[in-house]
C-alpha cells in the first residue's frame, strides 16, 4: 500500500483563509471562559469539564467532537442552562446564561417532540411560550415546516413520522424561536447513514439561508468536518481542549470533498487526537485462537 | 404471514380469528364446568331430591338430603315392607344451573320486593352506581391533582407521600364505624369507604405515572422558553393524559371491589343489600344473577372507556405496536 501524501491541515487555501479572517471579525455570540464542571459520584469528585475556553462568531458553524467520556454532552447542556457549571461562566451576547431560555435553541439527540402535538403544534410551542397569539404562532410555525421540507405533514403526529423527520420537526421547532444560538447534541446519531448524510445536507443548506450560529456535538469525524467551520476537538479525563481546528475544506461543501486532500488531512488530524496511537491499553484487541478446519488464512490464503 | 399460525409459539403474535376464538373460550370452558356438573347427572350431585315420600313421613316431594340419608331410607322402607322414597339426584342449593342463572337474569328485575319498603333490582343497582360515582368522583377530584403535584414537585411529594404511603396500608373497612359515627348510616359512609379505599393509592400511583414523563420533554419545553406553571399545564399534565386515563380506569376497578364492604356499613344497600336478602330466601340464582351483572357493568364500562381513551387520545395510536 502506498500511503497518499497530504497536504498539512493547517494549510488554508487564500479563499478558505480570507472567509475565516472574515468570520472572525464578526460579533461574538457566545463566549466559553475557564468553564468547568464537578460531579459528585461514587469515586469521589470528578472533573467532567476543566477550563474550556472558546468562542463563536455570528453565522459560524462549529462542531464540538471528542472521545466518549469527554463532557461533550455535559458542556452543551450547560450552554443550554439545564446544567449550571462548577466555574466559569457562559455569555451569550456578552450577557451570562444562568437558566435555559428561547434565545438558545436545542435539539436533542433522542426525539423529543411533544408526542400530543401534530406537527405544527409542535413548532408553535415555543412560540406560544413567547407570548405570541395563535394566529401568527401558526403562520411562522407553517413556514418553519416549509423551510424543512414537511408542510405535507404538519397536522400529523410525532409518532406518524420517520426518524429523520422528526429531527427535521425538532429542528424547525428551535429556529422558530429565532434563537441567537442553535445547540445541536448528536441530533443524528440515531438516524441510518442514508438519512443522516441527506440531513447535513438539509442542515448546511438552512445555514445558509438563516442568520444562525450553530455549535454541533457529533462523534463522527466525517460529519465534523463536513459541517464545521471550526472544530473543538476534546479530550477526555478531564474534559478539555484539545485543539481548535480550523477546517481547511472550502465551501460550499459537497458529499464529493469527503475524498479532498484538505478533507483526508483534517481526518487524518482528527484520529491522531481522538485516538493517539500511543494508547496503551490493548482490550481492543482479540486473542484469538484459530477455530477453524479449513487450514488457510481467508485473508492471506496461504 | 404464513397461513398456519401455531398456537403455542413463545410470545408471537396469533391471528384475529385465534383471538377471537380464544376470547370466546375463556368464558365458555368455564360455562361449561358449570354446564356439566349441572347436566351430567352421575357428575357430583352430591343431594337426592324427594319426589315421592313414599312411607317415610319426615320427607316432603321438593326435599333436598344427603344420598346417604335417602338410601338409608329406602332400606328402611324395604326392611319394613312399606312403599320406598323415590328422588333424583341434584346439585345443593347453592349451586343453581346455568339455564336457571340465566332466567334470574330476567326475573330477578321482575321480582317484587318481599316488602313494599324495600327496592326493585334496577333501584338497587343504580343506588350502588351512584354510591361508586360518588365515592370514586370525590377521591379523583382532590386524587389526581394532588398525584400531579407530587409527581412534579420533589417538595409536596416529600410532605405528602410519606403520610400516604403510611395510610394506604391502613384497611378502608377499618374505618367504618368511624365513618358512620361521623357521617350518618346512609350513603354519607359508604361513599368514605370507597373514597378512602381509592384515594391513597390514586395519590401515589398518579404521582408515580407523573414522575415517569420523560424528563428530555421537559428539558425540550425549557430550552423553547417554558416557564413555571407552563410546564406543568403545557407538558407535564398533556404528557401524562393518557397514562393518567388508563389509571384512572384501573383505579375505578378497585373502587368497585370496595363496594360490597362499604355497602355494609350502616344500613345495607344497594346490590349487596339485595345479594344478602335473596341469599337469606336462598334465590341463589338470583344472587348468581347479581353477582354476574356486577362483572358485566365492570367490563363493560372498562371496554367503553377503553374505546373512548382512543378517541380523545389520537396520538397514542398504534405506539404500542411500535
Amino acid at each position: 500500500m502506498t500511503a497518499i501524501e497530504l497536504p498539512s491541515y493547517l494549510d488554508q487555501s487564500e479563499a478558505v483563509s480570507a472567509r475565516f479572517d472574515k468570520l472572525k471579525q464578526r460579533e461574538v455570540i457566545l463566549e466559553v471562559k475557564h468553564l468547568g464542571k464537578q460531579f459528585n459520584s461514587q469515586q469521589g469528585l470528578v472533573t467532567a469539564l476543566r477550563d474550556i475556553n472558546f468562542k463563536t462568531h455570528r453565522r459560524e458553524f462549529v462542531c464540538v467532537i471528542g472521545p466518549s467520556g469527554c463532557g461533550k454532552s455535559t458542556l452543551i447542556r450547560i450552554l443550554a442552562g439545564l446544567e449550571s457549571p462548577s466555574s466559569g461562566e457562559v455569555l451569550l451576547d456578552n450577557k451570562p446564561v444562568f437558566e435555559p431560555g428561547p434565545d438558545r435553541g436545542m435539539v436533542f439527540q433522542g426525539y423529543t417532540l411533544f408526542p400530543w402535538l401534530s406537527v405544527k403544534h409542535n413548532v408553535m410551542f415555543g412560540l406560544e411560550m413567547q407570548g405570541h397569539t395563535k394566529a401568527t404562532a401558526e403562520s411562522e410555525a407553517l413556514n418553519w415546516i416549509d423551510l424543512v421540507g414537511l408542510e405535507k405533514f404538519a397536522d400529523a403526529y410525532p409518532h406518524q413520522l420517520s426518524g429523520g423527520m422528526k429531527q427535521r420537526v425538532a429542528i424547525a421547532r428551535a429556529l422558530a424561536n429565532k434563537p441567537r444560538i442553535l445547540l445541536m447534541d448528536e441530533p443524528f446519531g440515531a438516524l441510518d447513514a442514508q438519512t443522516r448524510s441527506k440531513m447535513q445536507a438539509n442542515l448546511i443548506e438552512i445555514w445558509r439561508n438563516i442568520d444562525i450560529t450553530v455549535l454541533f456535538i457529533t462523534h463522527d469525524l466525517d460529519e465534523a468536518i463536513y459541517l464545521a467551520d471550526r472544530i473543538l476537538v476534546l479530550k477526555a479525563n478531564p474534559g478539555e481542549v484539545e485543539e481548535l481546528i480550523e477546517v481547511p475544506v472550502p465551501r460550499p461543501r459537497t458529499a464529493d470533498q469527503v475524498i479532498s486532500p484538505e478533507f483526508l488531512a483534517t481526518k487524518k488530524r482528527l484520529e491522531e487526537l481522538i485516538h493517539p496511537p500511543t494508547a496503551e491499553d490493548d482490550t481492543d484487541e482479540l486473542h484469538m485462537i484459530r477455530m477453524t478446519h479449513v487450514g488457510d488464512d481467508v485473508e492471506v490464503m496461504d | 404471514m404464513s397461513q398456519s399460525t401455531r398456537w403455542f409459539a413463545v410470545r408471537q403474535a396469533l391471528t384475529r380469528k385465534q383471538v377471537t376464538t380464544l376470547t370466546l373460550l375463556s368464558f365458555l370452558l368455564p360455562i361449561l364446568v358449570w354446564s356439566l356438573v349441572s347436566y351430567v347427572p352421575f357428575l357430583w350431585h352430591p343431594k337426592i331430591e324427594i319426589v315421592e315420600p313414599g312411607s317415610i313421613t319426615w320427607l316432603k316431594p321438593g326435599m333436598l338430603v344427603e344420598q346417604q340419608v335417602f338410601l338409608d331410607q329406602q332400606l328402611l322402607a324395604a326392611e319394613q315392607k312399606t312403599a320406598p322414597p323415590e328422588g333424583f339426584r341434584a346439585n345443593p342449593i347453592y349451586l343453581p344451573a346455568p339455564h336457571e342463572v340465566a332466567t334470574a337474569f330476567y326475573t330477578a328485575f321482575t321480582t317484587e320486593p318481599t316488602r313494599s319498603s324495600e327496592q326493585w333490582l334496577h333501584e338497587s343497582l343504580w343506588h350502588s352506581i351512584q354510591v361508586i360515582f360518588w365515592g370514586f368522583t370525590l377521591s379523583s377530584l382532590i386524587g389526581v391533582p394532588l398525584g400531579v403535584l407530587c409527581g412534579t414537585y420533589v417538595a409536596i411529594s416529600r410532605l405528602q407521600e410519606p403520610f400516604i404511603e403510611f395510610f394506604r396500608y391502613l384497611p378502608a373497612p377499618a374505618f367504618g364505624a368511624l365513618a358512620v359515627a361521623i357521617l350518618g348510616i346512609h350513603d354519607g359512609p359508604k361513599i368514605a369507604i370507597i373514597f378512602i379505599g381509592t384515594f391513597f393509592q390514586q395519590v401515589l400511583i398518579i404521582a408515580n405515572t407523573t414522575r415517569k414523563l420523560d424528563v428530555a420533554l421537559l428539558e425540550a419545553a425549557l430550552t423553547l422558553g417554558a416557564k413555571k406553571f407552563q410546564l406543568l399545564f403545557r407538558v407535564v399534565i398533556p404528557g401524562i393524559l393518557p397514562d393518567l386515563y388508563r389509571d384512572q380506569r384501573i383505579l375505578l376497578g378497585w373502587a368497585w371491589t370496595y363496594l360490597i364492604v362499604a355497602e355494609l356499613i350502616g344500613t345495607s344497600s344497594g346490590i349487596t343489600w339485595f345479594i344478602t336478602q335473596q341469599a337469606r330466601y336462598k334465590n341463589f340464582d338470583n344472587v348468581y344473577a347479581a353477582i354476574i351483572m356486577i362483572g358485566i357493568i365492570g367490563v363493560v364500562s372498562d371496554i367503553v372507556l377503553a374505546r373512548l381513551g382512543k378517541r380523545l387520545f389520537p396520538w397514542e395510536k398504534e405506539q404500542v405496536k411500535g
